[in-house]
């Protein structure tokens, strides 16, 4: 079975800058993919490339194993999630929702019909008559998503489709966002800067750095073992630490990653690898508190649970840690 | 806030307003005077016999119709060719991008002397004899600015995304022009295409140099023009200028209405 999308050495060009960079990627059918990165990463160029609406400078684009090289936008089978959502303005919700089965010429009361039940499946019935204009930010997301998916797409993408909706409701939609996907058994591949997002809701996610991917794994691997020093950085803001102070800690001289809530307050006579240093701030997060202290020149940050005795500013402190944790970052 | 203007201030304003728009009263005024020879004020009585005489005489329709004609086809070709032009610049991005823009509406800023002397002189270099069809292609120079103007202000106001969900869900090039581009579009070139028409329609200067020689080229307020050196039956003039002032006002006032509406931005929002 060929993968849903497939990159190879693909490379997008504006003028001089490399937006993508001979980028290899495999998506599997069925998957909840993300793609993880800052603004200027590449991210929505290369769901760009997907959707048709950007063409590859370079390499090749494969769709369910057909090349997409001469396929324009609106004869690919996968379907859009804007970011503005860009609803139709003159058009109610169902005429929206209806619209690309309109123009594959389904008549008026079939088309309909299926708008209202896809409406449904967002938790939208009833509101086929309003305009886009009459909805909130949160219900207009619904639409959208049920515009993208009454005509069946066999991949839907989604440009940071929670990026402008208040905290609460971006949980409810990540939540159900999730349920829909695993339904509808589409595979779904999603851009966003939140890490957080990315790791709560994908199956396997892409980290972009400058149009080049820095590692591609399950939210797990990526968490616990960043490729690169980027990757330990953007997602999860670990520690950091120099080749010497891994050295010292009894690994290799290279730089390595520490989770901060990976390091525990020192018990008296605690076995295994120590920080020591003192305390140069605290901050309280209800779940714990974050701690940081500076080892050997290097700002060092802990996750304390609650219930822990933080020490005050100024006190020494010292953190251990199971071996395992610290992560050796092999590449530059 | 509101603030109150001086008094000197107010009574400038009403000055102006009065100097503007008493004149077009007076014109209402003398179609229903019974002095034919002069424009004595006050008119020495008051007659509606002048709307039967203007209907009667034959020299007012071939103006008239004439006058429509050119205004309906350099409507048309300004609403062509002004929402293309429109389209391509509202689309792009490049170097010189704001002074070729400038070089689009240049011509509404020109003197209509210098359009006119200038399609004057290269007409004839196309080979075309002056007529219609020549008065149309005068009007379309600043019509396709009207059209233009208005136009490339809804393409800005549209969000791109719309035209690009359009192509996601299906729809062929045609499909969103017809369903998505035009519907959005469609005020901003009614409005747009109701000015052109009404500047077209009174419109001298390029027209006396675009014309051909003979009556077949002569407009309507060109008829007006000449009409007023004669003696006899002057209110008969009066009552063109009425029809004149209604087939120019009213498309004025219903663009003015159709432009101010919708003013939020198509496909935004979230």
């Amino acid at each position: 079975m060929s993968p849903a999308v497939e990159f190879r050495a693909v490379s997008r060009h504006f003028g001089p800058v490399k937006a993508v960079d001979a980028v290899d990627l495999t998506i599997a059918e069925g998957a909840f993919f993300a793609m993880l990165g800052p603004s200027g990463s590449g991210k929505t160029t290369c769901l760009r490339l997907i959707s048709g609406f950007e063409q590859p400078s370079y390499g090749q684009i494969r769709i369910f194993g057909e090349d997409v090289s001469a396929v324009p936008p609106h004869l690919r089978n996968v379907n859009t999630v804007f970011q503005d959502y860009a609803l139709f303005p003159h058009m109610n919700v169902r005429d929206n929702v209806a619209y690309g089965l309109m123009v594959k010429g389904m008549g008026r009361a079939a088309r309909h019909a299926k708008a209202e039940a896809m409406l449904d499946l967002v938790k939208l019935d009833g509101y086929g008559g309003r305009k886009p204009a009459q909805l909130s930010g949160g219900q207009r997301q619904r639409v959208a998503l049920a515009r993208a998916l009454v005509g069946e797409p066999r991949v839907l993408l989604l440009d940071e489709p929670l990026g402008a909706l208040d905290l609460k409701l971006r949980e409810a939609m990540q939540d159900e966002l999730k349920s829909l996907q695993r339904r509808l058994g589409i595979t779904f591949v999603f851009v966003t800067h939140d890490q957080g997002e990315a790791l709560s809701m994908a199956d396997s996610l892409a980290v972009f750095h400058n149009g080049k991917i820095a590692q591609i794994g399950t939210p797990s691997q990526i968490y616990t073992q960043p490729a690169t020093r980027f990757v330990a950085d953007f997602v999860g803001s670990s520690n950091l630490l120099p080749p010497a102070l891994t050295a010292s800690l009894g690994g290799p001289p290279k730089w390595s990653s520490l989770r901060p809530e990976a390091l525990h307050l020192a018990q008296s006579a605690a076995p295994g690898p120590a920080l020591t240093g003192t305390v140069q701030g605290q901050r309280y997060l209800g779940l714990g508190t974050r701690v940081t202290l500076a080892v050997q020149g290097t700002e060092i940050a802990a996750f304390l649970p609650a219930g822990t005795q933080v020490p005050p500013e100024g006190a020494p402190i010292t953190l251990t840690f199971a071996p395992a944790a610290l992560h050796v970052i092999d590449a530059e | 806030m509101r603030s109150e203007a001086s008094w000197p201030l107010r009574i400038a304003a009403l000055a102006g307003l009065l100097f503007l728009h008493l004149p077009i009263l007076l014109i209402f005024l003398y179609a229903f005077t019974t002095d034919e020879r002069t424009f004595t004020f006050p008119p020495p009585g008051l007659t509606t016999q002048w709307f039967a005489v203007a209907w009667n005489r034959a020299d007012i329709w071939p103006p008239l119709m004439l006058s429509l004609q050119v205004a309906l086809f350099s409507t048309l070709l300004a609403l062509v060719l002004g929402t293309l032009v429109a389209a391509a610049m509202s689309g792009a991005r490049f170097f010189g991008r704001d002074q070729l823009s400038l070089l689009i509406v240049l011509p509404i800023a020109l003197p209509g002397v210098i359009t006119g002397i200038a399609l004057r002189s290269a007409i004839p270099m196309l080979h075309l004899n002056f007529g219609w069809q020549t008065i149309v292609l005068g009007h379309a120079t600043f019509c396709i600015v009207i059209v233009y103007n208005n136009a490339v202000a809804r393409f800005r106001r549209l969000s791109g995304g719309i035209l690009e969900a359009s192509a996601d869900l299906g729809a062929n090039a045609f499909q969103t022009f017809r369903y998505i581009l035009l519907p959005n579009l469609g005020t901003a070139l009614l409005a747009g295409g109701m000015l052109a028409f009404a500047l077209s329609f009174d419109e001298v200067i390029v027209t006396t140099f675009t014309a051909g020689t003979g009556a077949a080229s002569k407009t309507l307020p060109i008829w007006m023009l000449d009409e007023l050196i004669r003696p006899r039956q002057r209110p008969v003039t009066n009552v063109v200028a009425m029809v004149v002032f209604a087939t120019t006002f009213l498309p004025i006032l219903l663009a003015y209405y159709l432009t101010r509406e919708g003013s939020e931005t198509a496909g935004s929002g979230k």
